[in-house]
This record gives C-alpha cells, sequence and structure tokens, in this order.
C-alpha cells in the first residue's frame, strides 16, 4: 500500500481507513499486535486485519461491523489530523486541472500546512514528478515528512522549512506548476516566477479574503503573468430521500364517491409519484439538499507565465 | 522524421479553438489556412515559436509575434465623472461601416483602428475612465487579431468543448470534470475502465493523468468508440499502447461466461474472400508457361491484380485477426475483476451501466458517475442500495463562479453556467455471497439515517 500504489491486502506497517457508515471513518495505523478500539467493539490488527483484503467487512468485538479500505487522498483529507485549516477535495479537483497537473509535473507548494493538498499533488506528479513543499512552521514542517515516509511517499516530496515570501520555494526554473496558501501571497509571486520553468508554467494562488485577492491579481499583472482569472467553487451534496407528501382534503365536488381530482393513472411509472389515495399521500424520489452547507471557501487565482 | 501530430490549440481573446495538422517532413503546415470566428490566416509563421506566444493577424494573413506594447499612462486621460448627460443615440461613432472597411482593407493595424474609433467618438472623453477602460477592451476584441497558441490540456480541451460544443459531451462542465477526475483517483498506474459518450474527451483527461503508465480499457456503443477529442491532446503514441476498448453488447456474455472473442455472425464477406483468395492463388500458380510474349504482358497484368487482390484480402484477414486478439485482452482484462476504477460519464442512463460494469471493480476502489440530470442518479443510488456492494454513495453537483478582479471594480462575472451536470460516486467493498439483492448490504446503522422526524415524513431510501 502506498498513497500512490493500490495494494490488494492489509499489510503490517500500513495507513488504512476505518469505514464504520455514514460519513464516519477514521484512519488506523496497522501494527502487528495494536488493538483499535471503536463503537462496535474492539479491532485487533494482528487477526482482523493484517491479511485481509481491503474493502473486506471486518467484525469488531461488540458484534456491530466496519469495512476497512485503500486509503486515498481523498480519504485521508476527510480523515487528517488538522494542524491548520486544510483545503478539500472540491478546490483541491479543480486546482489540479487548472494547473494542468500529470505525472512527471513538478510541483511547488506553499504552506504544506496538514499536508492535505499535499498528498493529492503527490498522487498526481507520481511516479516521475516532484512536489517541493516550504512550511514556515517548524513542527508542522517535521510532521509532514513524517506522515510522507509513512504513507510511502517520501520520494516523491522535499519538504523545506522555511518563509516562502522571503526565501522562495528552495528552487528555480524547473516548476510547472506554483500553488500558494498563504496570507500574503503578492509577496511570493516573484519566488513563485523565478521557481516556474522558462518556458513558463502555471500559477494558483488561494485566498479566502477578496482584498487579498486584489493584491495578488496586481502583483500577478506586474510580473507579467497572463491569462489572470480568478473562480470560486462550491459542492452541493444532495441526501436521496423518498418523500411522502399527503395530499390535502379538498372536499367532493357532487354526492358520488369519484377522486378528488388528483389523477392516478400511472401508479408505477419509474420515477413518477404514486399515489395511494387511501393513505391520501404522494410518495416520490427526492434529492434533497443539506441544511446547512459550505458558502465560501477561498477565491482560487489561475495564471500563466509565458516565455514571451 | 518520426510523424508527429502538430496539435495547436488557437486563443483568441477569450475563446479557445482546436486544429490538428499533421507534420509530414517539411512540407508540414505550409499553405494550411485557418478560418476562425471571422478571422483567416496560416500557421506557417508560428512554427519554431515557443508555445504561448502571442501573435498578430497581419493583413496578408501571415502571423508575426506580437510586440508588447506599453500602454501610454503618462498622458493624463480626460476623463468624465458619471454618464448623467451621456445620451446613446446611437450616433457618438463618427466613423461609418465602409470607413472602418477602408481602414482594413488598406492594412491598417488593429490598434490604429481603435485609435481611430475613439477619436472619432464623440462621447469618449466623456465617459468615466472605467467606461473608457471598458470600450476600449471591447474595440481591441474586435479589430485586434490577436492570437495565443497554447498547448492542448484537459483544461484548455474541456473548456473549450463546454463553451462550444456542450452538446458533445453532454452538457459536462470542466470543473464535474475535474471533480469526477479526483473522486476517481485516477492516477498513473492503475487499470481504469472508462464507458463515456463525451466524444473522447474524458477518456483524454483520464489518459493525461494517467500519463501513459496502467491501463484503460474503454467501453464503448455501438460500433467503435469515439476519441475525436482524445486525438487532439496530442499524447505520443505509446500511450495508446495500453489503451483497449471493448463492446458494451458483449458485457453481458462476459458475465454471464458465454463470451467468445469469434464474431457472433459468420460475415459472408469473408468467407467469399476466402475462397476468393483461394482462387486467385490457383491462378497464379497456374501461370507459368505456355504464354506469348503479348499474352504474358495482359497475364503478368491479372496476377499482379490477383496478387494485390490477395495482399489487400489477407490484409483483411490479418485486421481481423488483430481486432479479435485484441478484443480477447480487453476481455481478459475485464474478467480478471479486478480494475482500480470506474468512470461513467454518458448519454444513456446510468443504471444498467453502473450495475454491469461495477462486477469488474476491485473492492476499496472508488467509481463516479457523471449524468446531465439528477433523476437518473437518483435511480442509480436507489439500486446500488438495493445491490450492495458499495459504501459512501454521494450524489452532488459542483457550483461555480468567475470573477472580473479590478481595483474599485471587483465583483462576479455578469454570466454564469446555470448547471455543470450531476455526480454519483462512491467506493466499493467486498460484495458478500448468497445475497438475496434486496435489503442493503450495511447493517441498519449503516444506511442514511433518517435525520429529523419532519412533517415531510422522510423515508430513507
Amino acid at each position: 500500500m502506498s498513497f500512490v500504489e493500490y495494494g490488494d491486502t492489509i499489510k503490517d506497517g500500513d495507513t488504512a481507513i476505518v469505514f464504520l457508515g455514514h460519513e464516519s471513518m477514521f484512519p488506523v495505523k496497522v501494527q502487528h499486535g495494536t488493538v483499535t478500539q471503536t463503537k462496535y467493539g474492539v479491532i485487533r490488527h494482528s487477526t482482523d486485519l493484517i491479511g485481509k483484503k481491503y474493502g473486506s467487512k471486518v467484525t469488531c468485538s461488540k458484534g456491530g461491523w466496519v469495512f476497512i479500505l485503500h486509503p486515498t487522498p481523498e480519504l485521508w483529507t476527510m480523515n487528517l489530523p488538522h494542524r491548520t485549516q486544510i483545503l478539500y477535495s472540491t478546490d483541491i479537483s479543480i486546482i489540479t486541472m487548472m494547473l494542468e497537473l500529470k505525472p512527471g509535473s513538478i510541483v511547488c507548494e506553499s504552506g504544506t500546512g496538514s499536508g492535505s493538498l499535499s498528498h493529492a499533488l503527490i498522487r498526481t506528479v507520481a511516479p516521475t514528478g516532484h512536489l517541493y513543499t516550504v512550511e514556515f512552521h517548524q513542527k508542522r514542517a517535521e510532521k509532514a515528512r513524517e506522515e510522507f515516509r509513512e504513507h510511502g511517499v517520501e520520494h516523491l516530496v522535499t519538504v523545506t522549512n522555511q518563509d516562502v515570501c522571503k526565501s522562495g520555494f528552495g528552487v528555480s526554473n524547473i516548476a510547472d506548476a506554483v500553488f500558494l496558501d498563504i496570507p500574503s501571497p503578492w509577496e511570493a509571486i516573484g519566488h513563485a516566477k523565478s521557481a516556474l520553468k522558462a518556458e513558463g508554467g502555471r500559477i494558483c494562488s488561494f485566498s479566502p479574503c477578496i482584498e487579498q485577492v486584489q493584491r495578488t491579481c496586481l502583483a500577478m499583472e506586474e510580473y507579467g503573468f497572463t491569462e489572470i482569472n480568478t473562480l470560486e467553487i462550491l459542492l452541493r451534496v444532495y441526501n436521496v430521500r423518498t418523500i411522502s407528501l399527503q395530499i390535502p382534503d379538498l372536499g367532493k365536488a357532487a354526492e358520488d364517491n369519484s377522486s378528488t381530482g388528483f389523477d392516478s393513472s400511472n401508479p408505477s411509472h419509474q420515477g413518477s409519484p404514486c399515489a395511494n389515495l387511501q393513505q391520501g399521500t404522494v410518495q416520490f424520489k427526492s434529492g434533497v439538499p443539506l441544511r446547512e452547507v459550505v458558502g465560501h471557501t477561498g477565491y482560487l487565482t489561475f495564471a500563466t507565465k509565458n516565455l514571451v | 522524421m518520426a510523424r508527429q501530430p502538430l496539435l495547436v490549440s488557437l486563443k483568441v481573446k477569450g475563446f479557445v479553438k482546436q486544429e490538428k495538422m499533421h507534420k509530414k517532413k517539411c512540407l508540414f503546415v505550409c499553405f494550411l489556412k485557418i478560418i476562425f470566428e471571422k478571422q483567416w490566416f496560416y500557421l506557417d509563421n508560428a512554427i519554431g515559436h515557443v508555445y504561448g506566444t502571442t501573435f498578430e493577424v497581419t493583413s496578408g494573413g501571415n502571423l508575426q509575434p506580437k510586440q508588447e506594447v506599453e500602454e501610454t499612462s503618462t498622458e493624463a486621460k480626460e476623463a468624465g465623472t458619471d454618464n448623467r448627460n451621456i445620451v446613446d443615440d446611437g450616433k457618438s461613432q463618427k466613423l461609418t461601416h465602409d470607413d472602418i472597411k477602408a481602414l482594413k482593407d488598406k492594412g491598417i493595424k488593429g490598434q490604429e483602428i481603435v485609435q481611430q474609433l475613439i477619436e472619432n467618438s464623440t462621447t469618449f472623453r466623456d465617459k468615466t475612465e472605467f467606461a473608457q477602460d471598458k470600450y476600449i477592451k471591447k474595440k481591441k476584441k474586435k479589430y485586434e487579431a490577436v492570437i495565443t497558441i497554447v498547448k492542448p490540456s484537459t483544461r484548455i480541451l474541456s473548456t473549450m468543448y463546454y463553451a462550444r460544443e456542450p452538446g458533445k459531451i453532454n452538457h459536462l462542465r470542466y470543473d464535474t470534470l475535474a471533480q469526477m477526475l479526483t473522486l476517481g483517483n485516477v492516477h498513473a498506474g492503475t487499470k481504469m475502465i472508462v464507458m463515456e459518450t463525451c466524444a473522447g474527451l474524458v477518456l483524454g483527461a483520464v489518459m493525461e493523468r494517467m500519463g501513459g503508465y496502467g491501463s484503460i480499457v474503454q467501453m464503448y456503443p455501438g460500433g467503435g468508440p469515439v476519441r475525436a477529442a482524445t486525438s487532439c491532446f496530442g499524447f505520443p503514441r505509446e500511450f495508446f499502447d495500453n489503451l483497449h476498448e471493448f463492446p458494451l453488447s458483449r458485457v453481458q456474455s462476459l458475465l454471464g461466461g458465454t463470451f467468445s472473442a469469434e464474431p457472433e455472425e459468420m460475415p459472408l464477406l469473408e468467407e467469399e474472400s476466402n475462397g476468393l483468395s483461394e482462387e486467385k492463388q490457383q491462378e497464379t500458380e497456374e501461370e507459368p508457361a505456355e504464354i506469348s510474349p503479348a499474352e504474358e504482358q495482359d497475364t503478368m497484368d491479372i496476377s499482379l491484380n490477383c496478387l494485390f487482390c490477395c495482399s489487400k484480402v489477407r490484409d483483411k484477414q490479418i485486421k481481423q485477426w488483430e481486432r479479435r486478439k485484441k478484443l480477447k485482452e480487453a476481455a481478459a482484462l475485464l474478467g480478471e475483476k479486478n480494475a482500480d476504477g470506474l468512470i461513467v460519464a454518458s448519454k444513456f442512463h446510468p443504471t444498467p451501466l453502473l450495475l454491469s460494469l461495477l462486477e469488474f471493480v476491485a473492492p476499496s476502489r472508488p467509481f463516479v458517475v457523471y449524468c446531465q440530470y439528477k433523476e437518473p442518479l437518483l435511480d442509480c443510488y436507489t439500486k446500488l442500495r438495493e445491490r450492495g456492494g458499495v459504501i459512501n454513495l454521494k450524489l452532488s453537483e459542483s457550483w461555480l463562479r468567475n470573477y472580473q478582479v479590478l481595483p474599485d471594480r471587483s465583483h462576479p462575472k455578469l454570466s454564469m453556467s446555470g448547471g455543470g451536470g450531476y455526480l454519483l460516486s462512491g467506493i466499493t467493498v467486498l460484495l458478500e455471497q448468497g445475497r438475496a439483492g434486496c435489503g442493503t448490504s450495511e447493517p441498519p446503522k449503516l444506511e442514511e439515517p433518517s435525520s429529523k422526524r419532519c412533517k415531510l415524513q422522510d423515508l430513507p431510501c
């Protein structure tokens, strides 16, 4: 197992994801002799995990069961221990595509933060690319290095502990793309430009506030970036539910027992409401939006560096 | 010199188009005329320049690298404060259509024409600075023929297709495609199953993210896979070595164990040509003696024709054999039932596709289905719950907004895409044996929670 290569069976030392149910999961470090507590009971690594196929159902000591999943950057993003506010897969997806990342790409990133985006970038540029990530907080930089090692991707990433605004990314003229998620990205645009290849590349800056975006766009223009474009992306999730609505009693038109006008001639048509006149309800399937959703994460500004 | 298609995406102030040309030795794109957005030009002069170079179209239709012109910001621009006195009577521009045409015919540069328009506009200096900027931008877009040649990529092609030919890609918006690639954990070294009717755009996007490592089996309806958009990416030949295709019409037989690579009906043509080739061979063998010189010439011609026919027929047979071989390979790849992911984006109803194609996917692997409409995915979700063997089902839509960021003029852009399609994603798990096909594979606790008891009487599906 690694975050860049699928494995079939759970091995000692793997990071696996324990799935308990709807949106309830957590990562676990598989180790001989260890046990993991869950609300359904105990999981014994040696007997319940090691040697089993990923995707297996594991029964816990109290009788309930869980699924053990192979880790992916997306599952990691949902379950990693937060040291900072992180980027979620929705933003990560558009960043990856707009920066034109693919196997072999060289990417520079700052700040590393909790490593959410880092894992996704590493996965995309593997096996021949590289991620240079800069984090000015020493402990966070160390923790990131440790996690990359545990996840089997340390050969694809270099973590540097410095301030990107002062000292840049530590490399020059080699990157296909640069990503900035820092408080003052305009101070790092110059460094970003020198990190990018001479022939050109792409840059992205993520900022929660529009004022930061304005200053960053100006800086990008000053440094000769083109195709400057700002967007934001949000995910709308729908819960699939069967809904039953009551038919109101509107009384009767005449003395006879004819129905109150709701046409139920086709009760079994797939997808259309089926009226149950005895109970006075209509049932249908709906994709119901969540009550509270994420309304804003940050603005994403992309631009291109060209040779000319 | 190896033949490699020279692929170019043309960007004209906001629009992107793709043109494919084939490089044939040195005579490559000479004289190839591109007609695009009411402009026409030859691409000859572009060869040799770096991607990202911006060109101007000269009067002869030739491309010339654009010189960076310093905006004259030193002179104080005369401008008004607001539009209370500006009347739009359509008469503020003194140059007529004919005047402008005359300027264009004279070969005056676009920049000059814009300058002329400004000087001949009675209301220009009354406009606010912002309005003047907007006016200049608009005129430049119309009269300055500026072309930037960019390298194709998923970003470029998906935005292009969505803007210009959304019908061809089932209105799959580019951010939705981006979500699919990430949700599907598309990366190098995997075995992916792709089923799409998006002109090959989704396939190309998957191939780009796999970088030539791993393998892809593309499922296709009808006679063959459509890969029009795929060829626009400019992938090296090696990328196609591990790209396989398999007809949807044979999926049931493959799942049922009755699949065979032999053709289902005996094509008459084959039999006929078999017989013919044998006949022809006999003829040529019988050729040798007793022929007069004149006849000899004739028979030479005939025998050459025969040989030609024979070789054509043989070519056909070889092609058929190769096709059968590829089909067997694809079937074998699928038959292992250990694909690392499934991507579906088609005009077909997603449920039957998912229910059958998921059989080929290994446990603990992601799958993503795109549909232009929400309702079929509601049905798909329900059927998948009944089938079991999937968890973390999520029905989603992504919302995208572009912004104009200018000093004192920052706001979301005026027009926005109303919808970019819907996605259903999930993860496979080991399907338990002996399922009756109804009820969920997960114990009650794992069902979608019926949250709060609402007056609407929600029921979990």
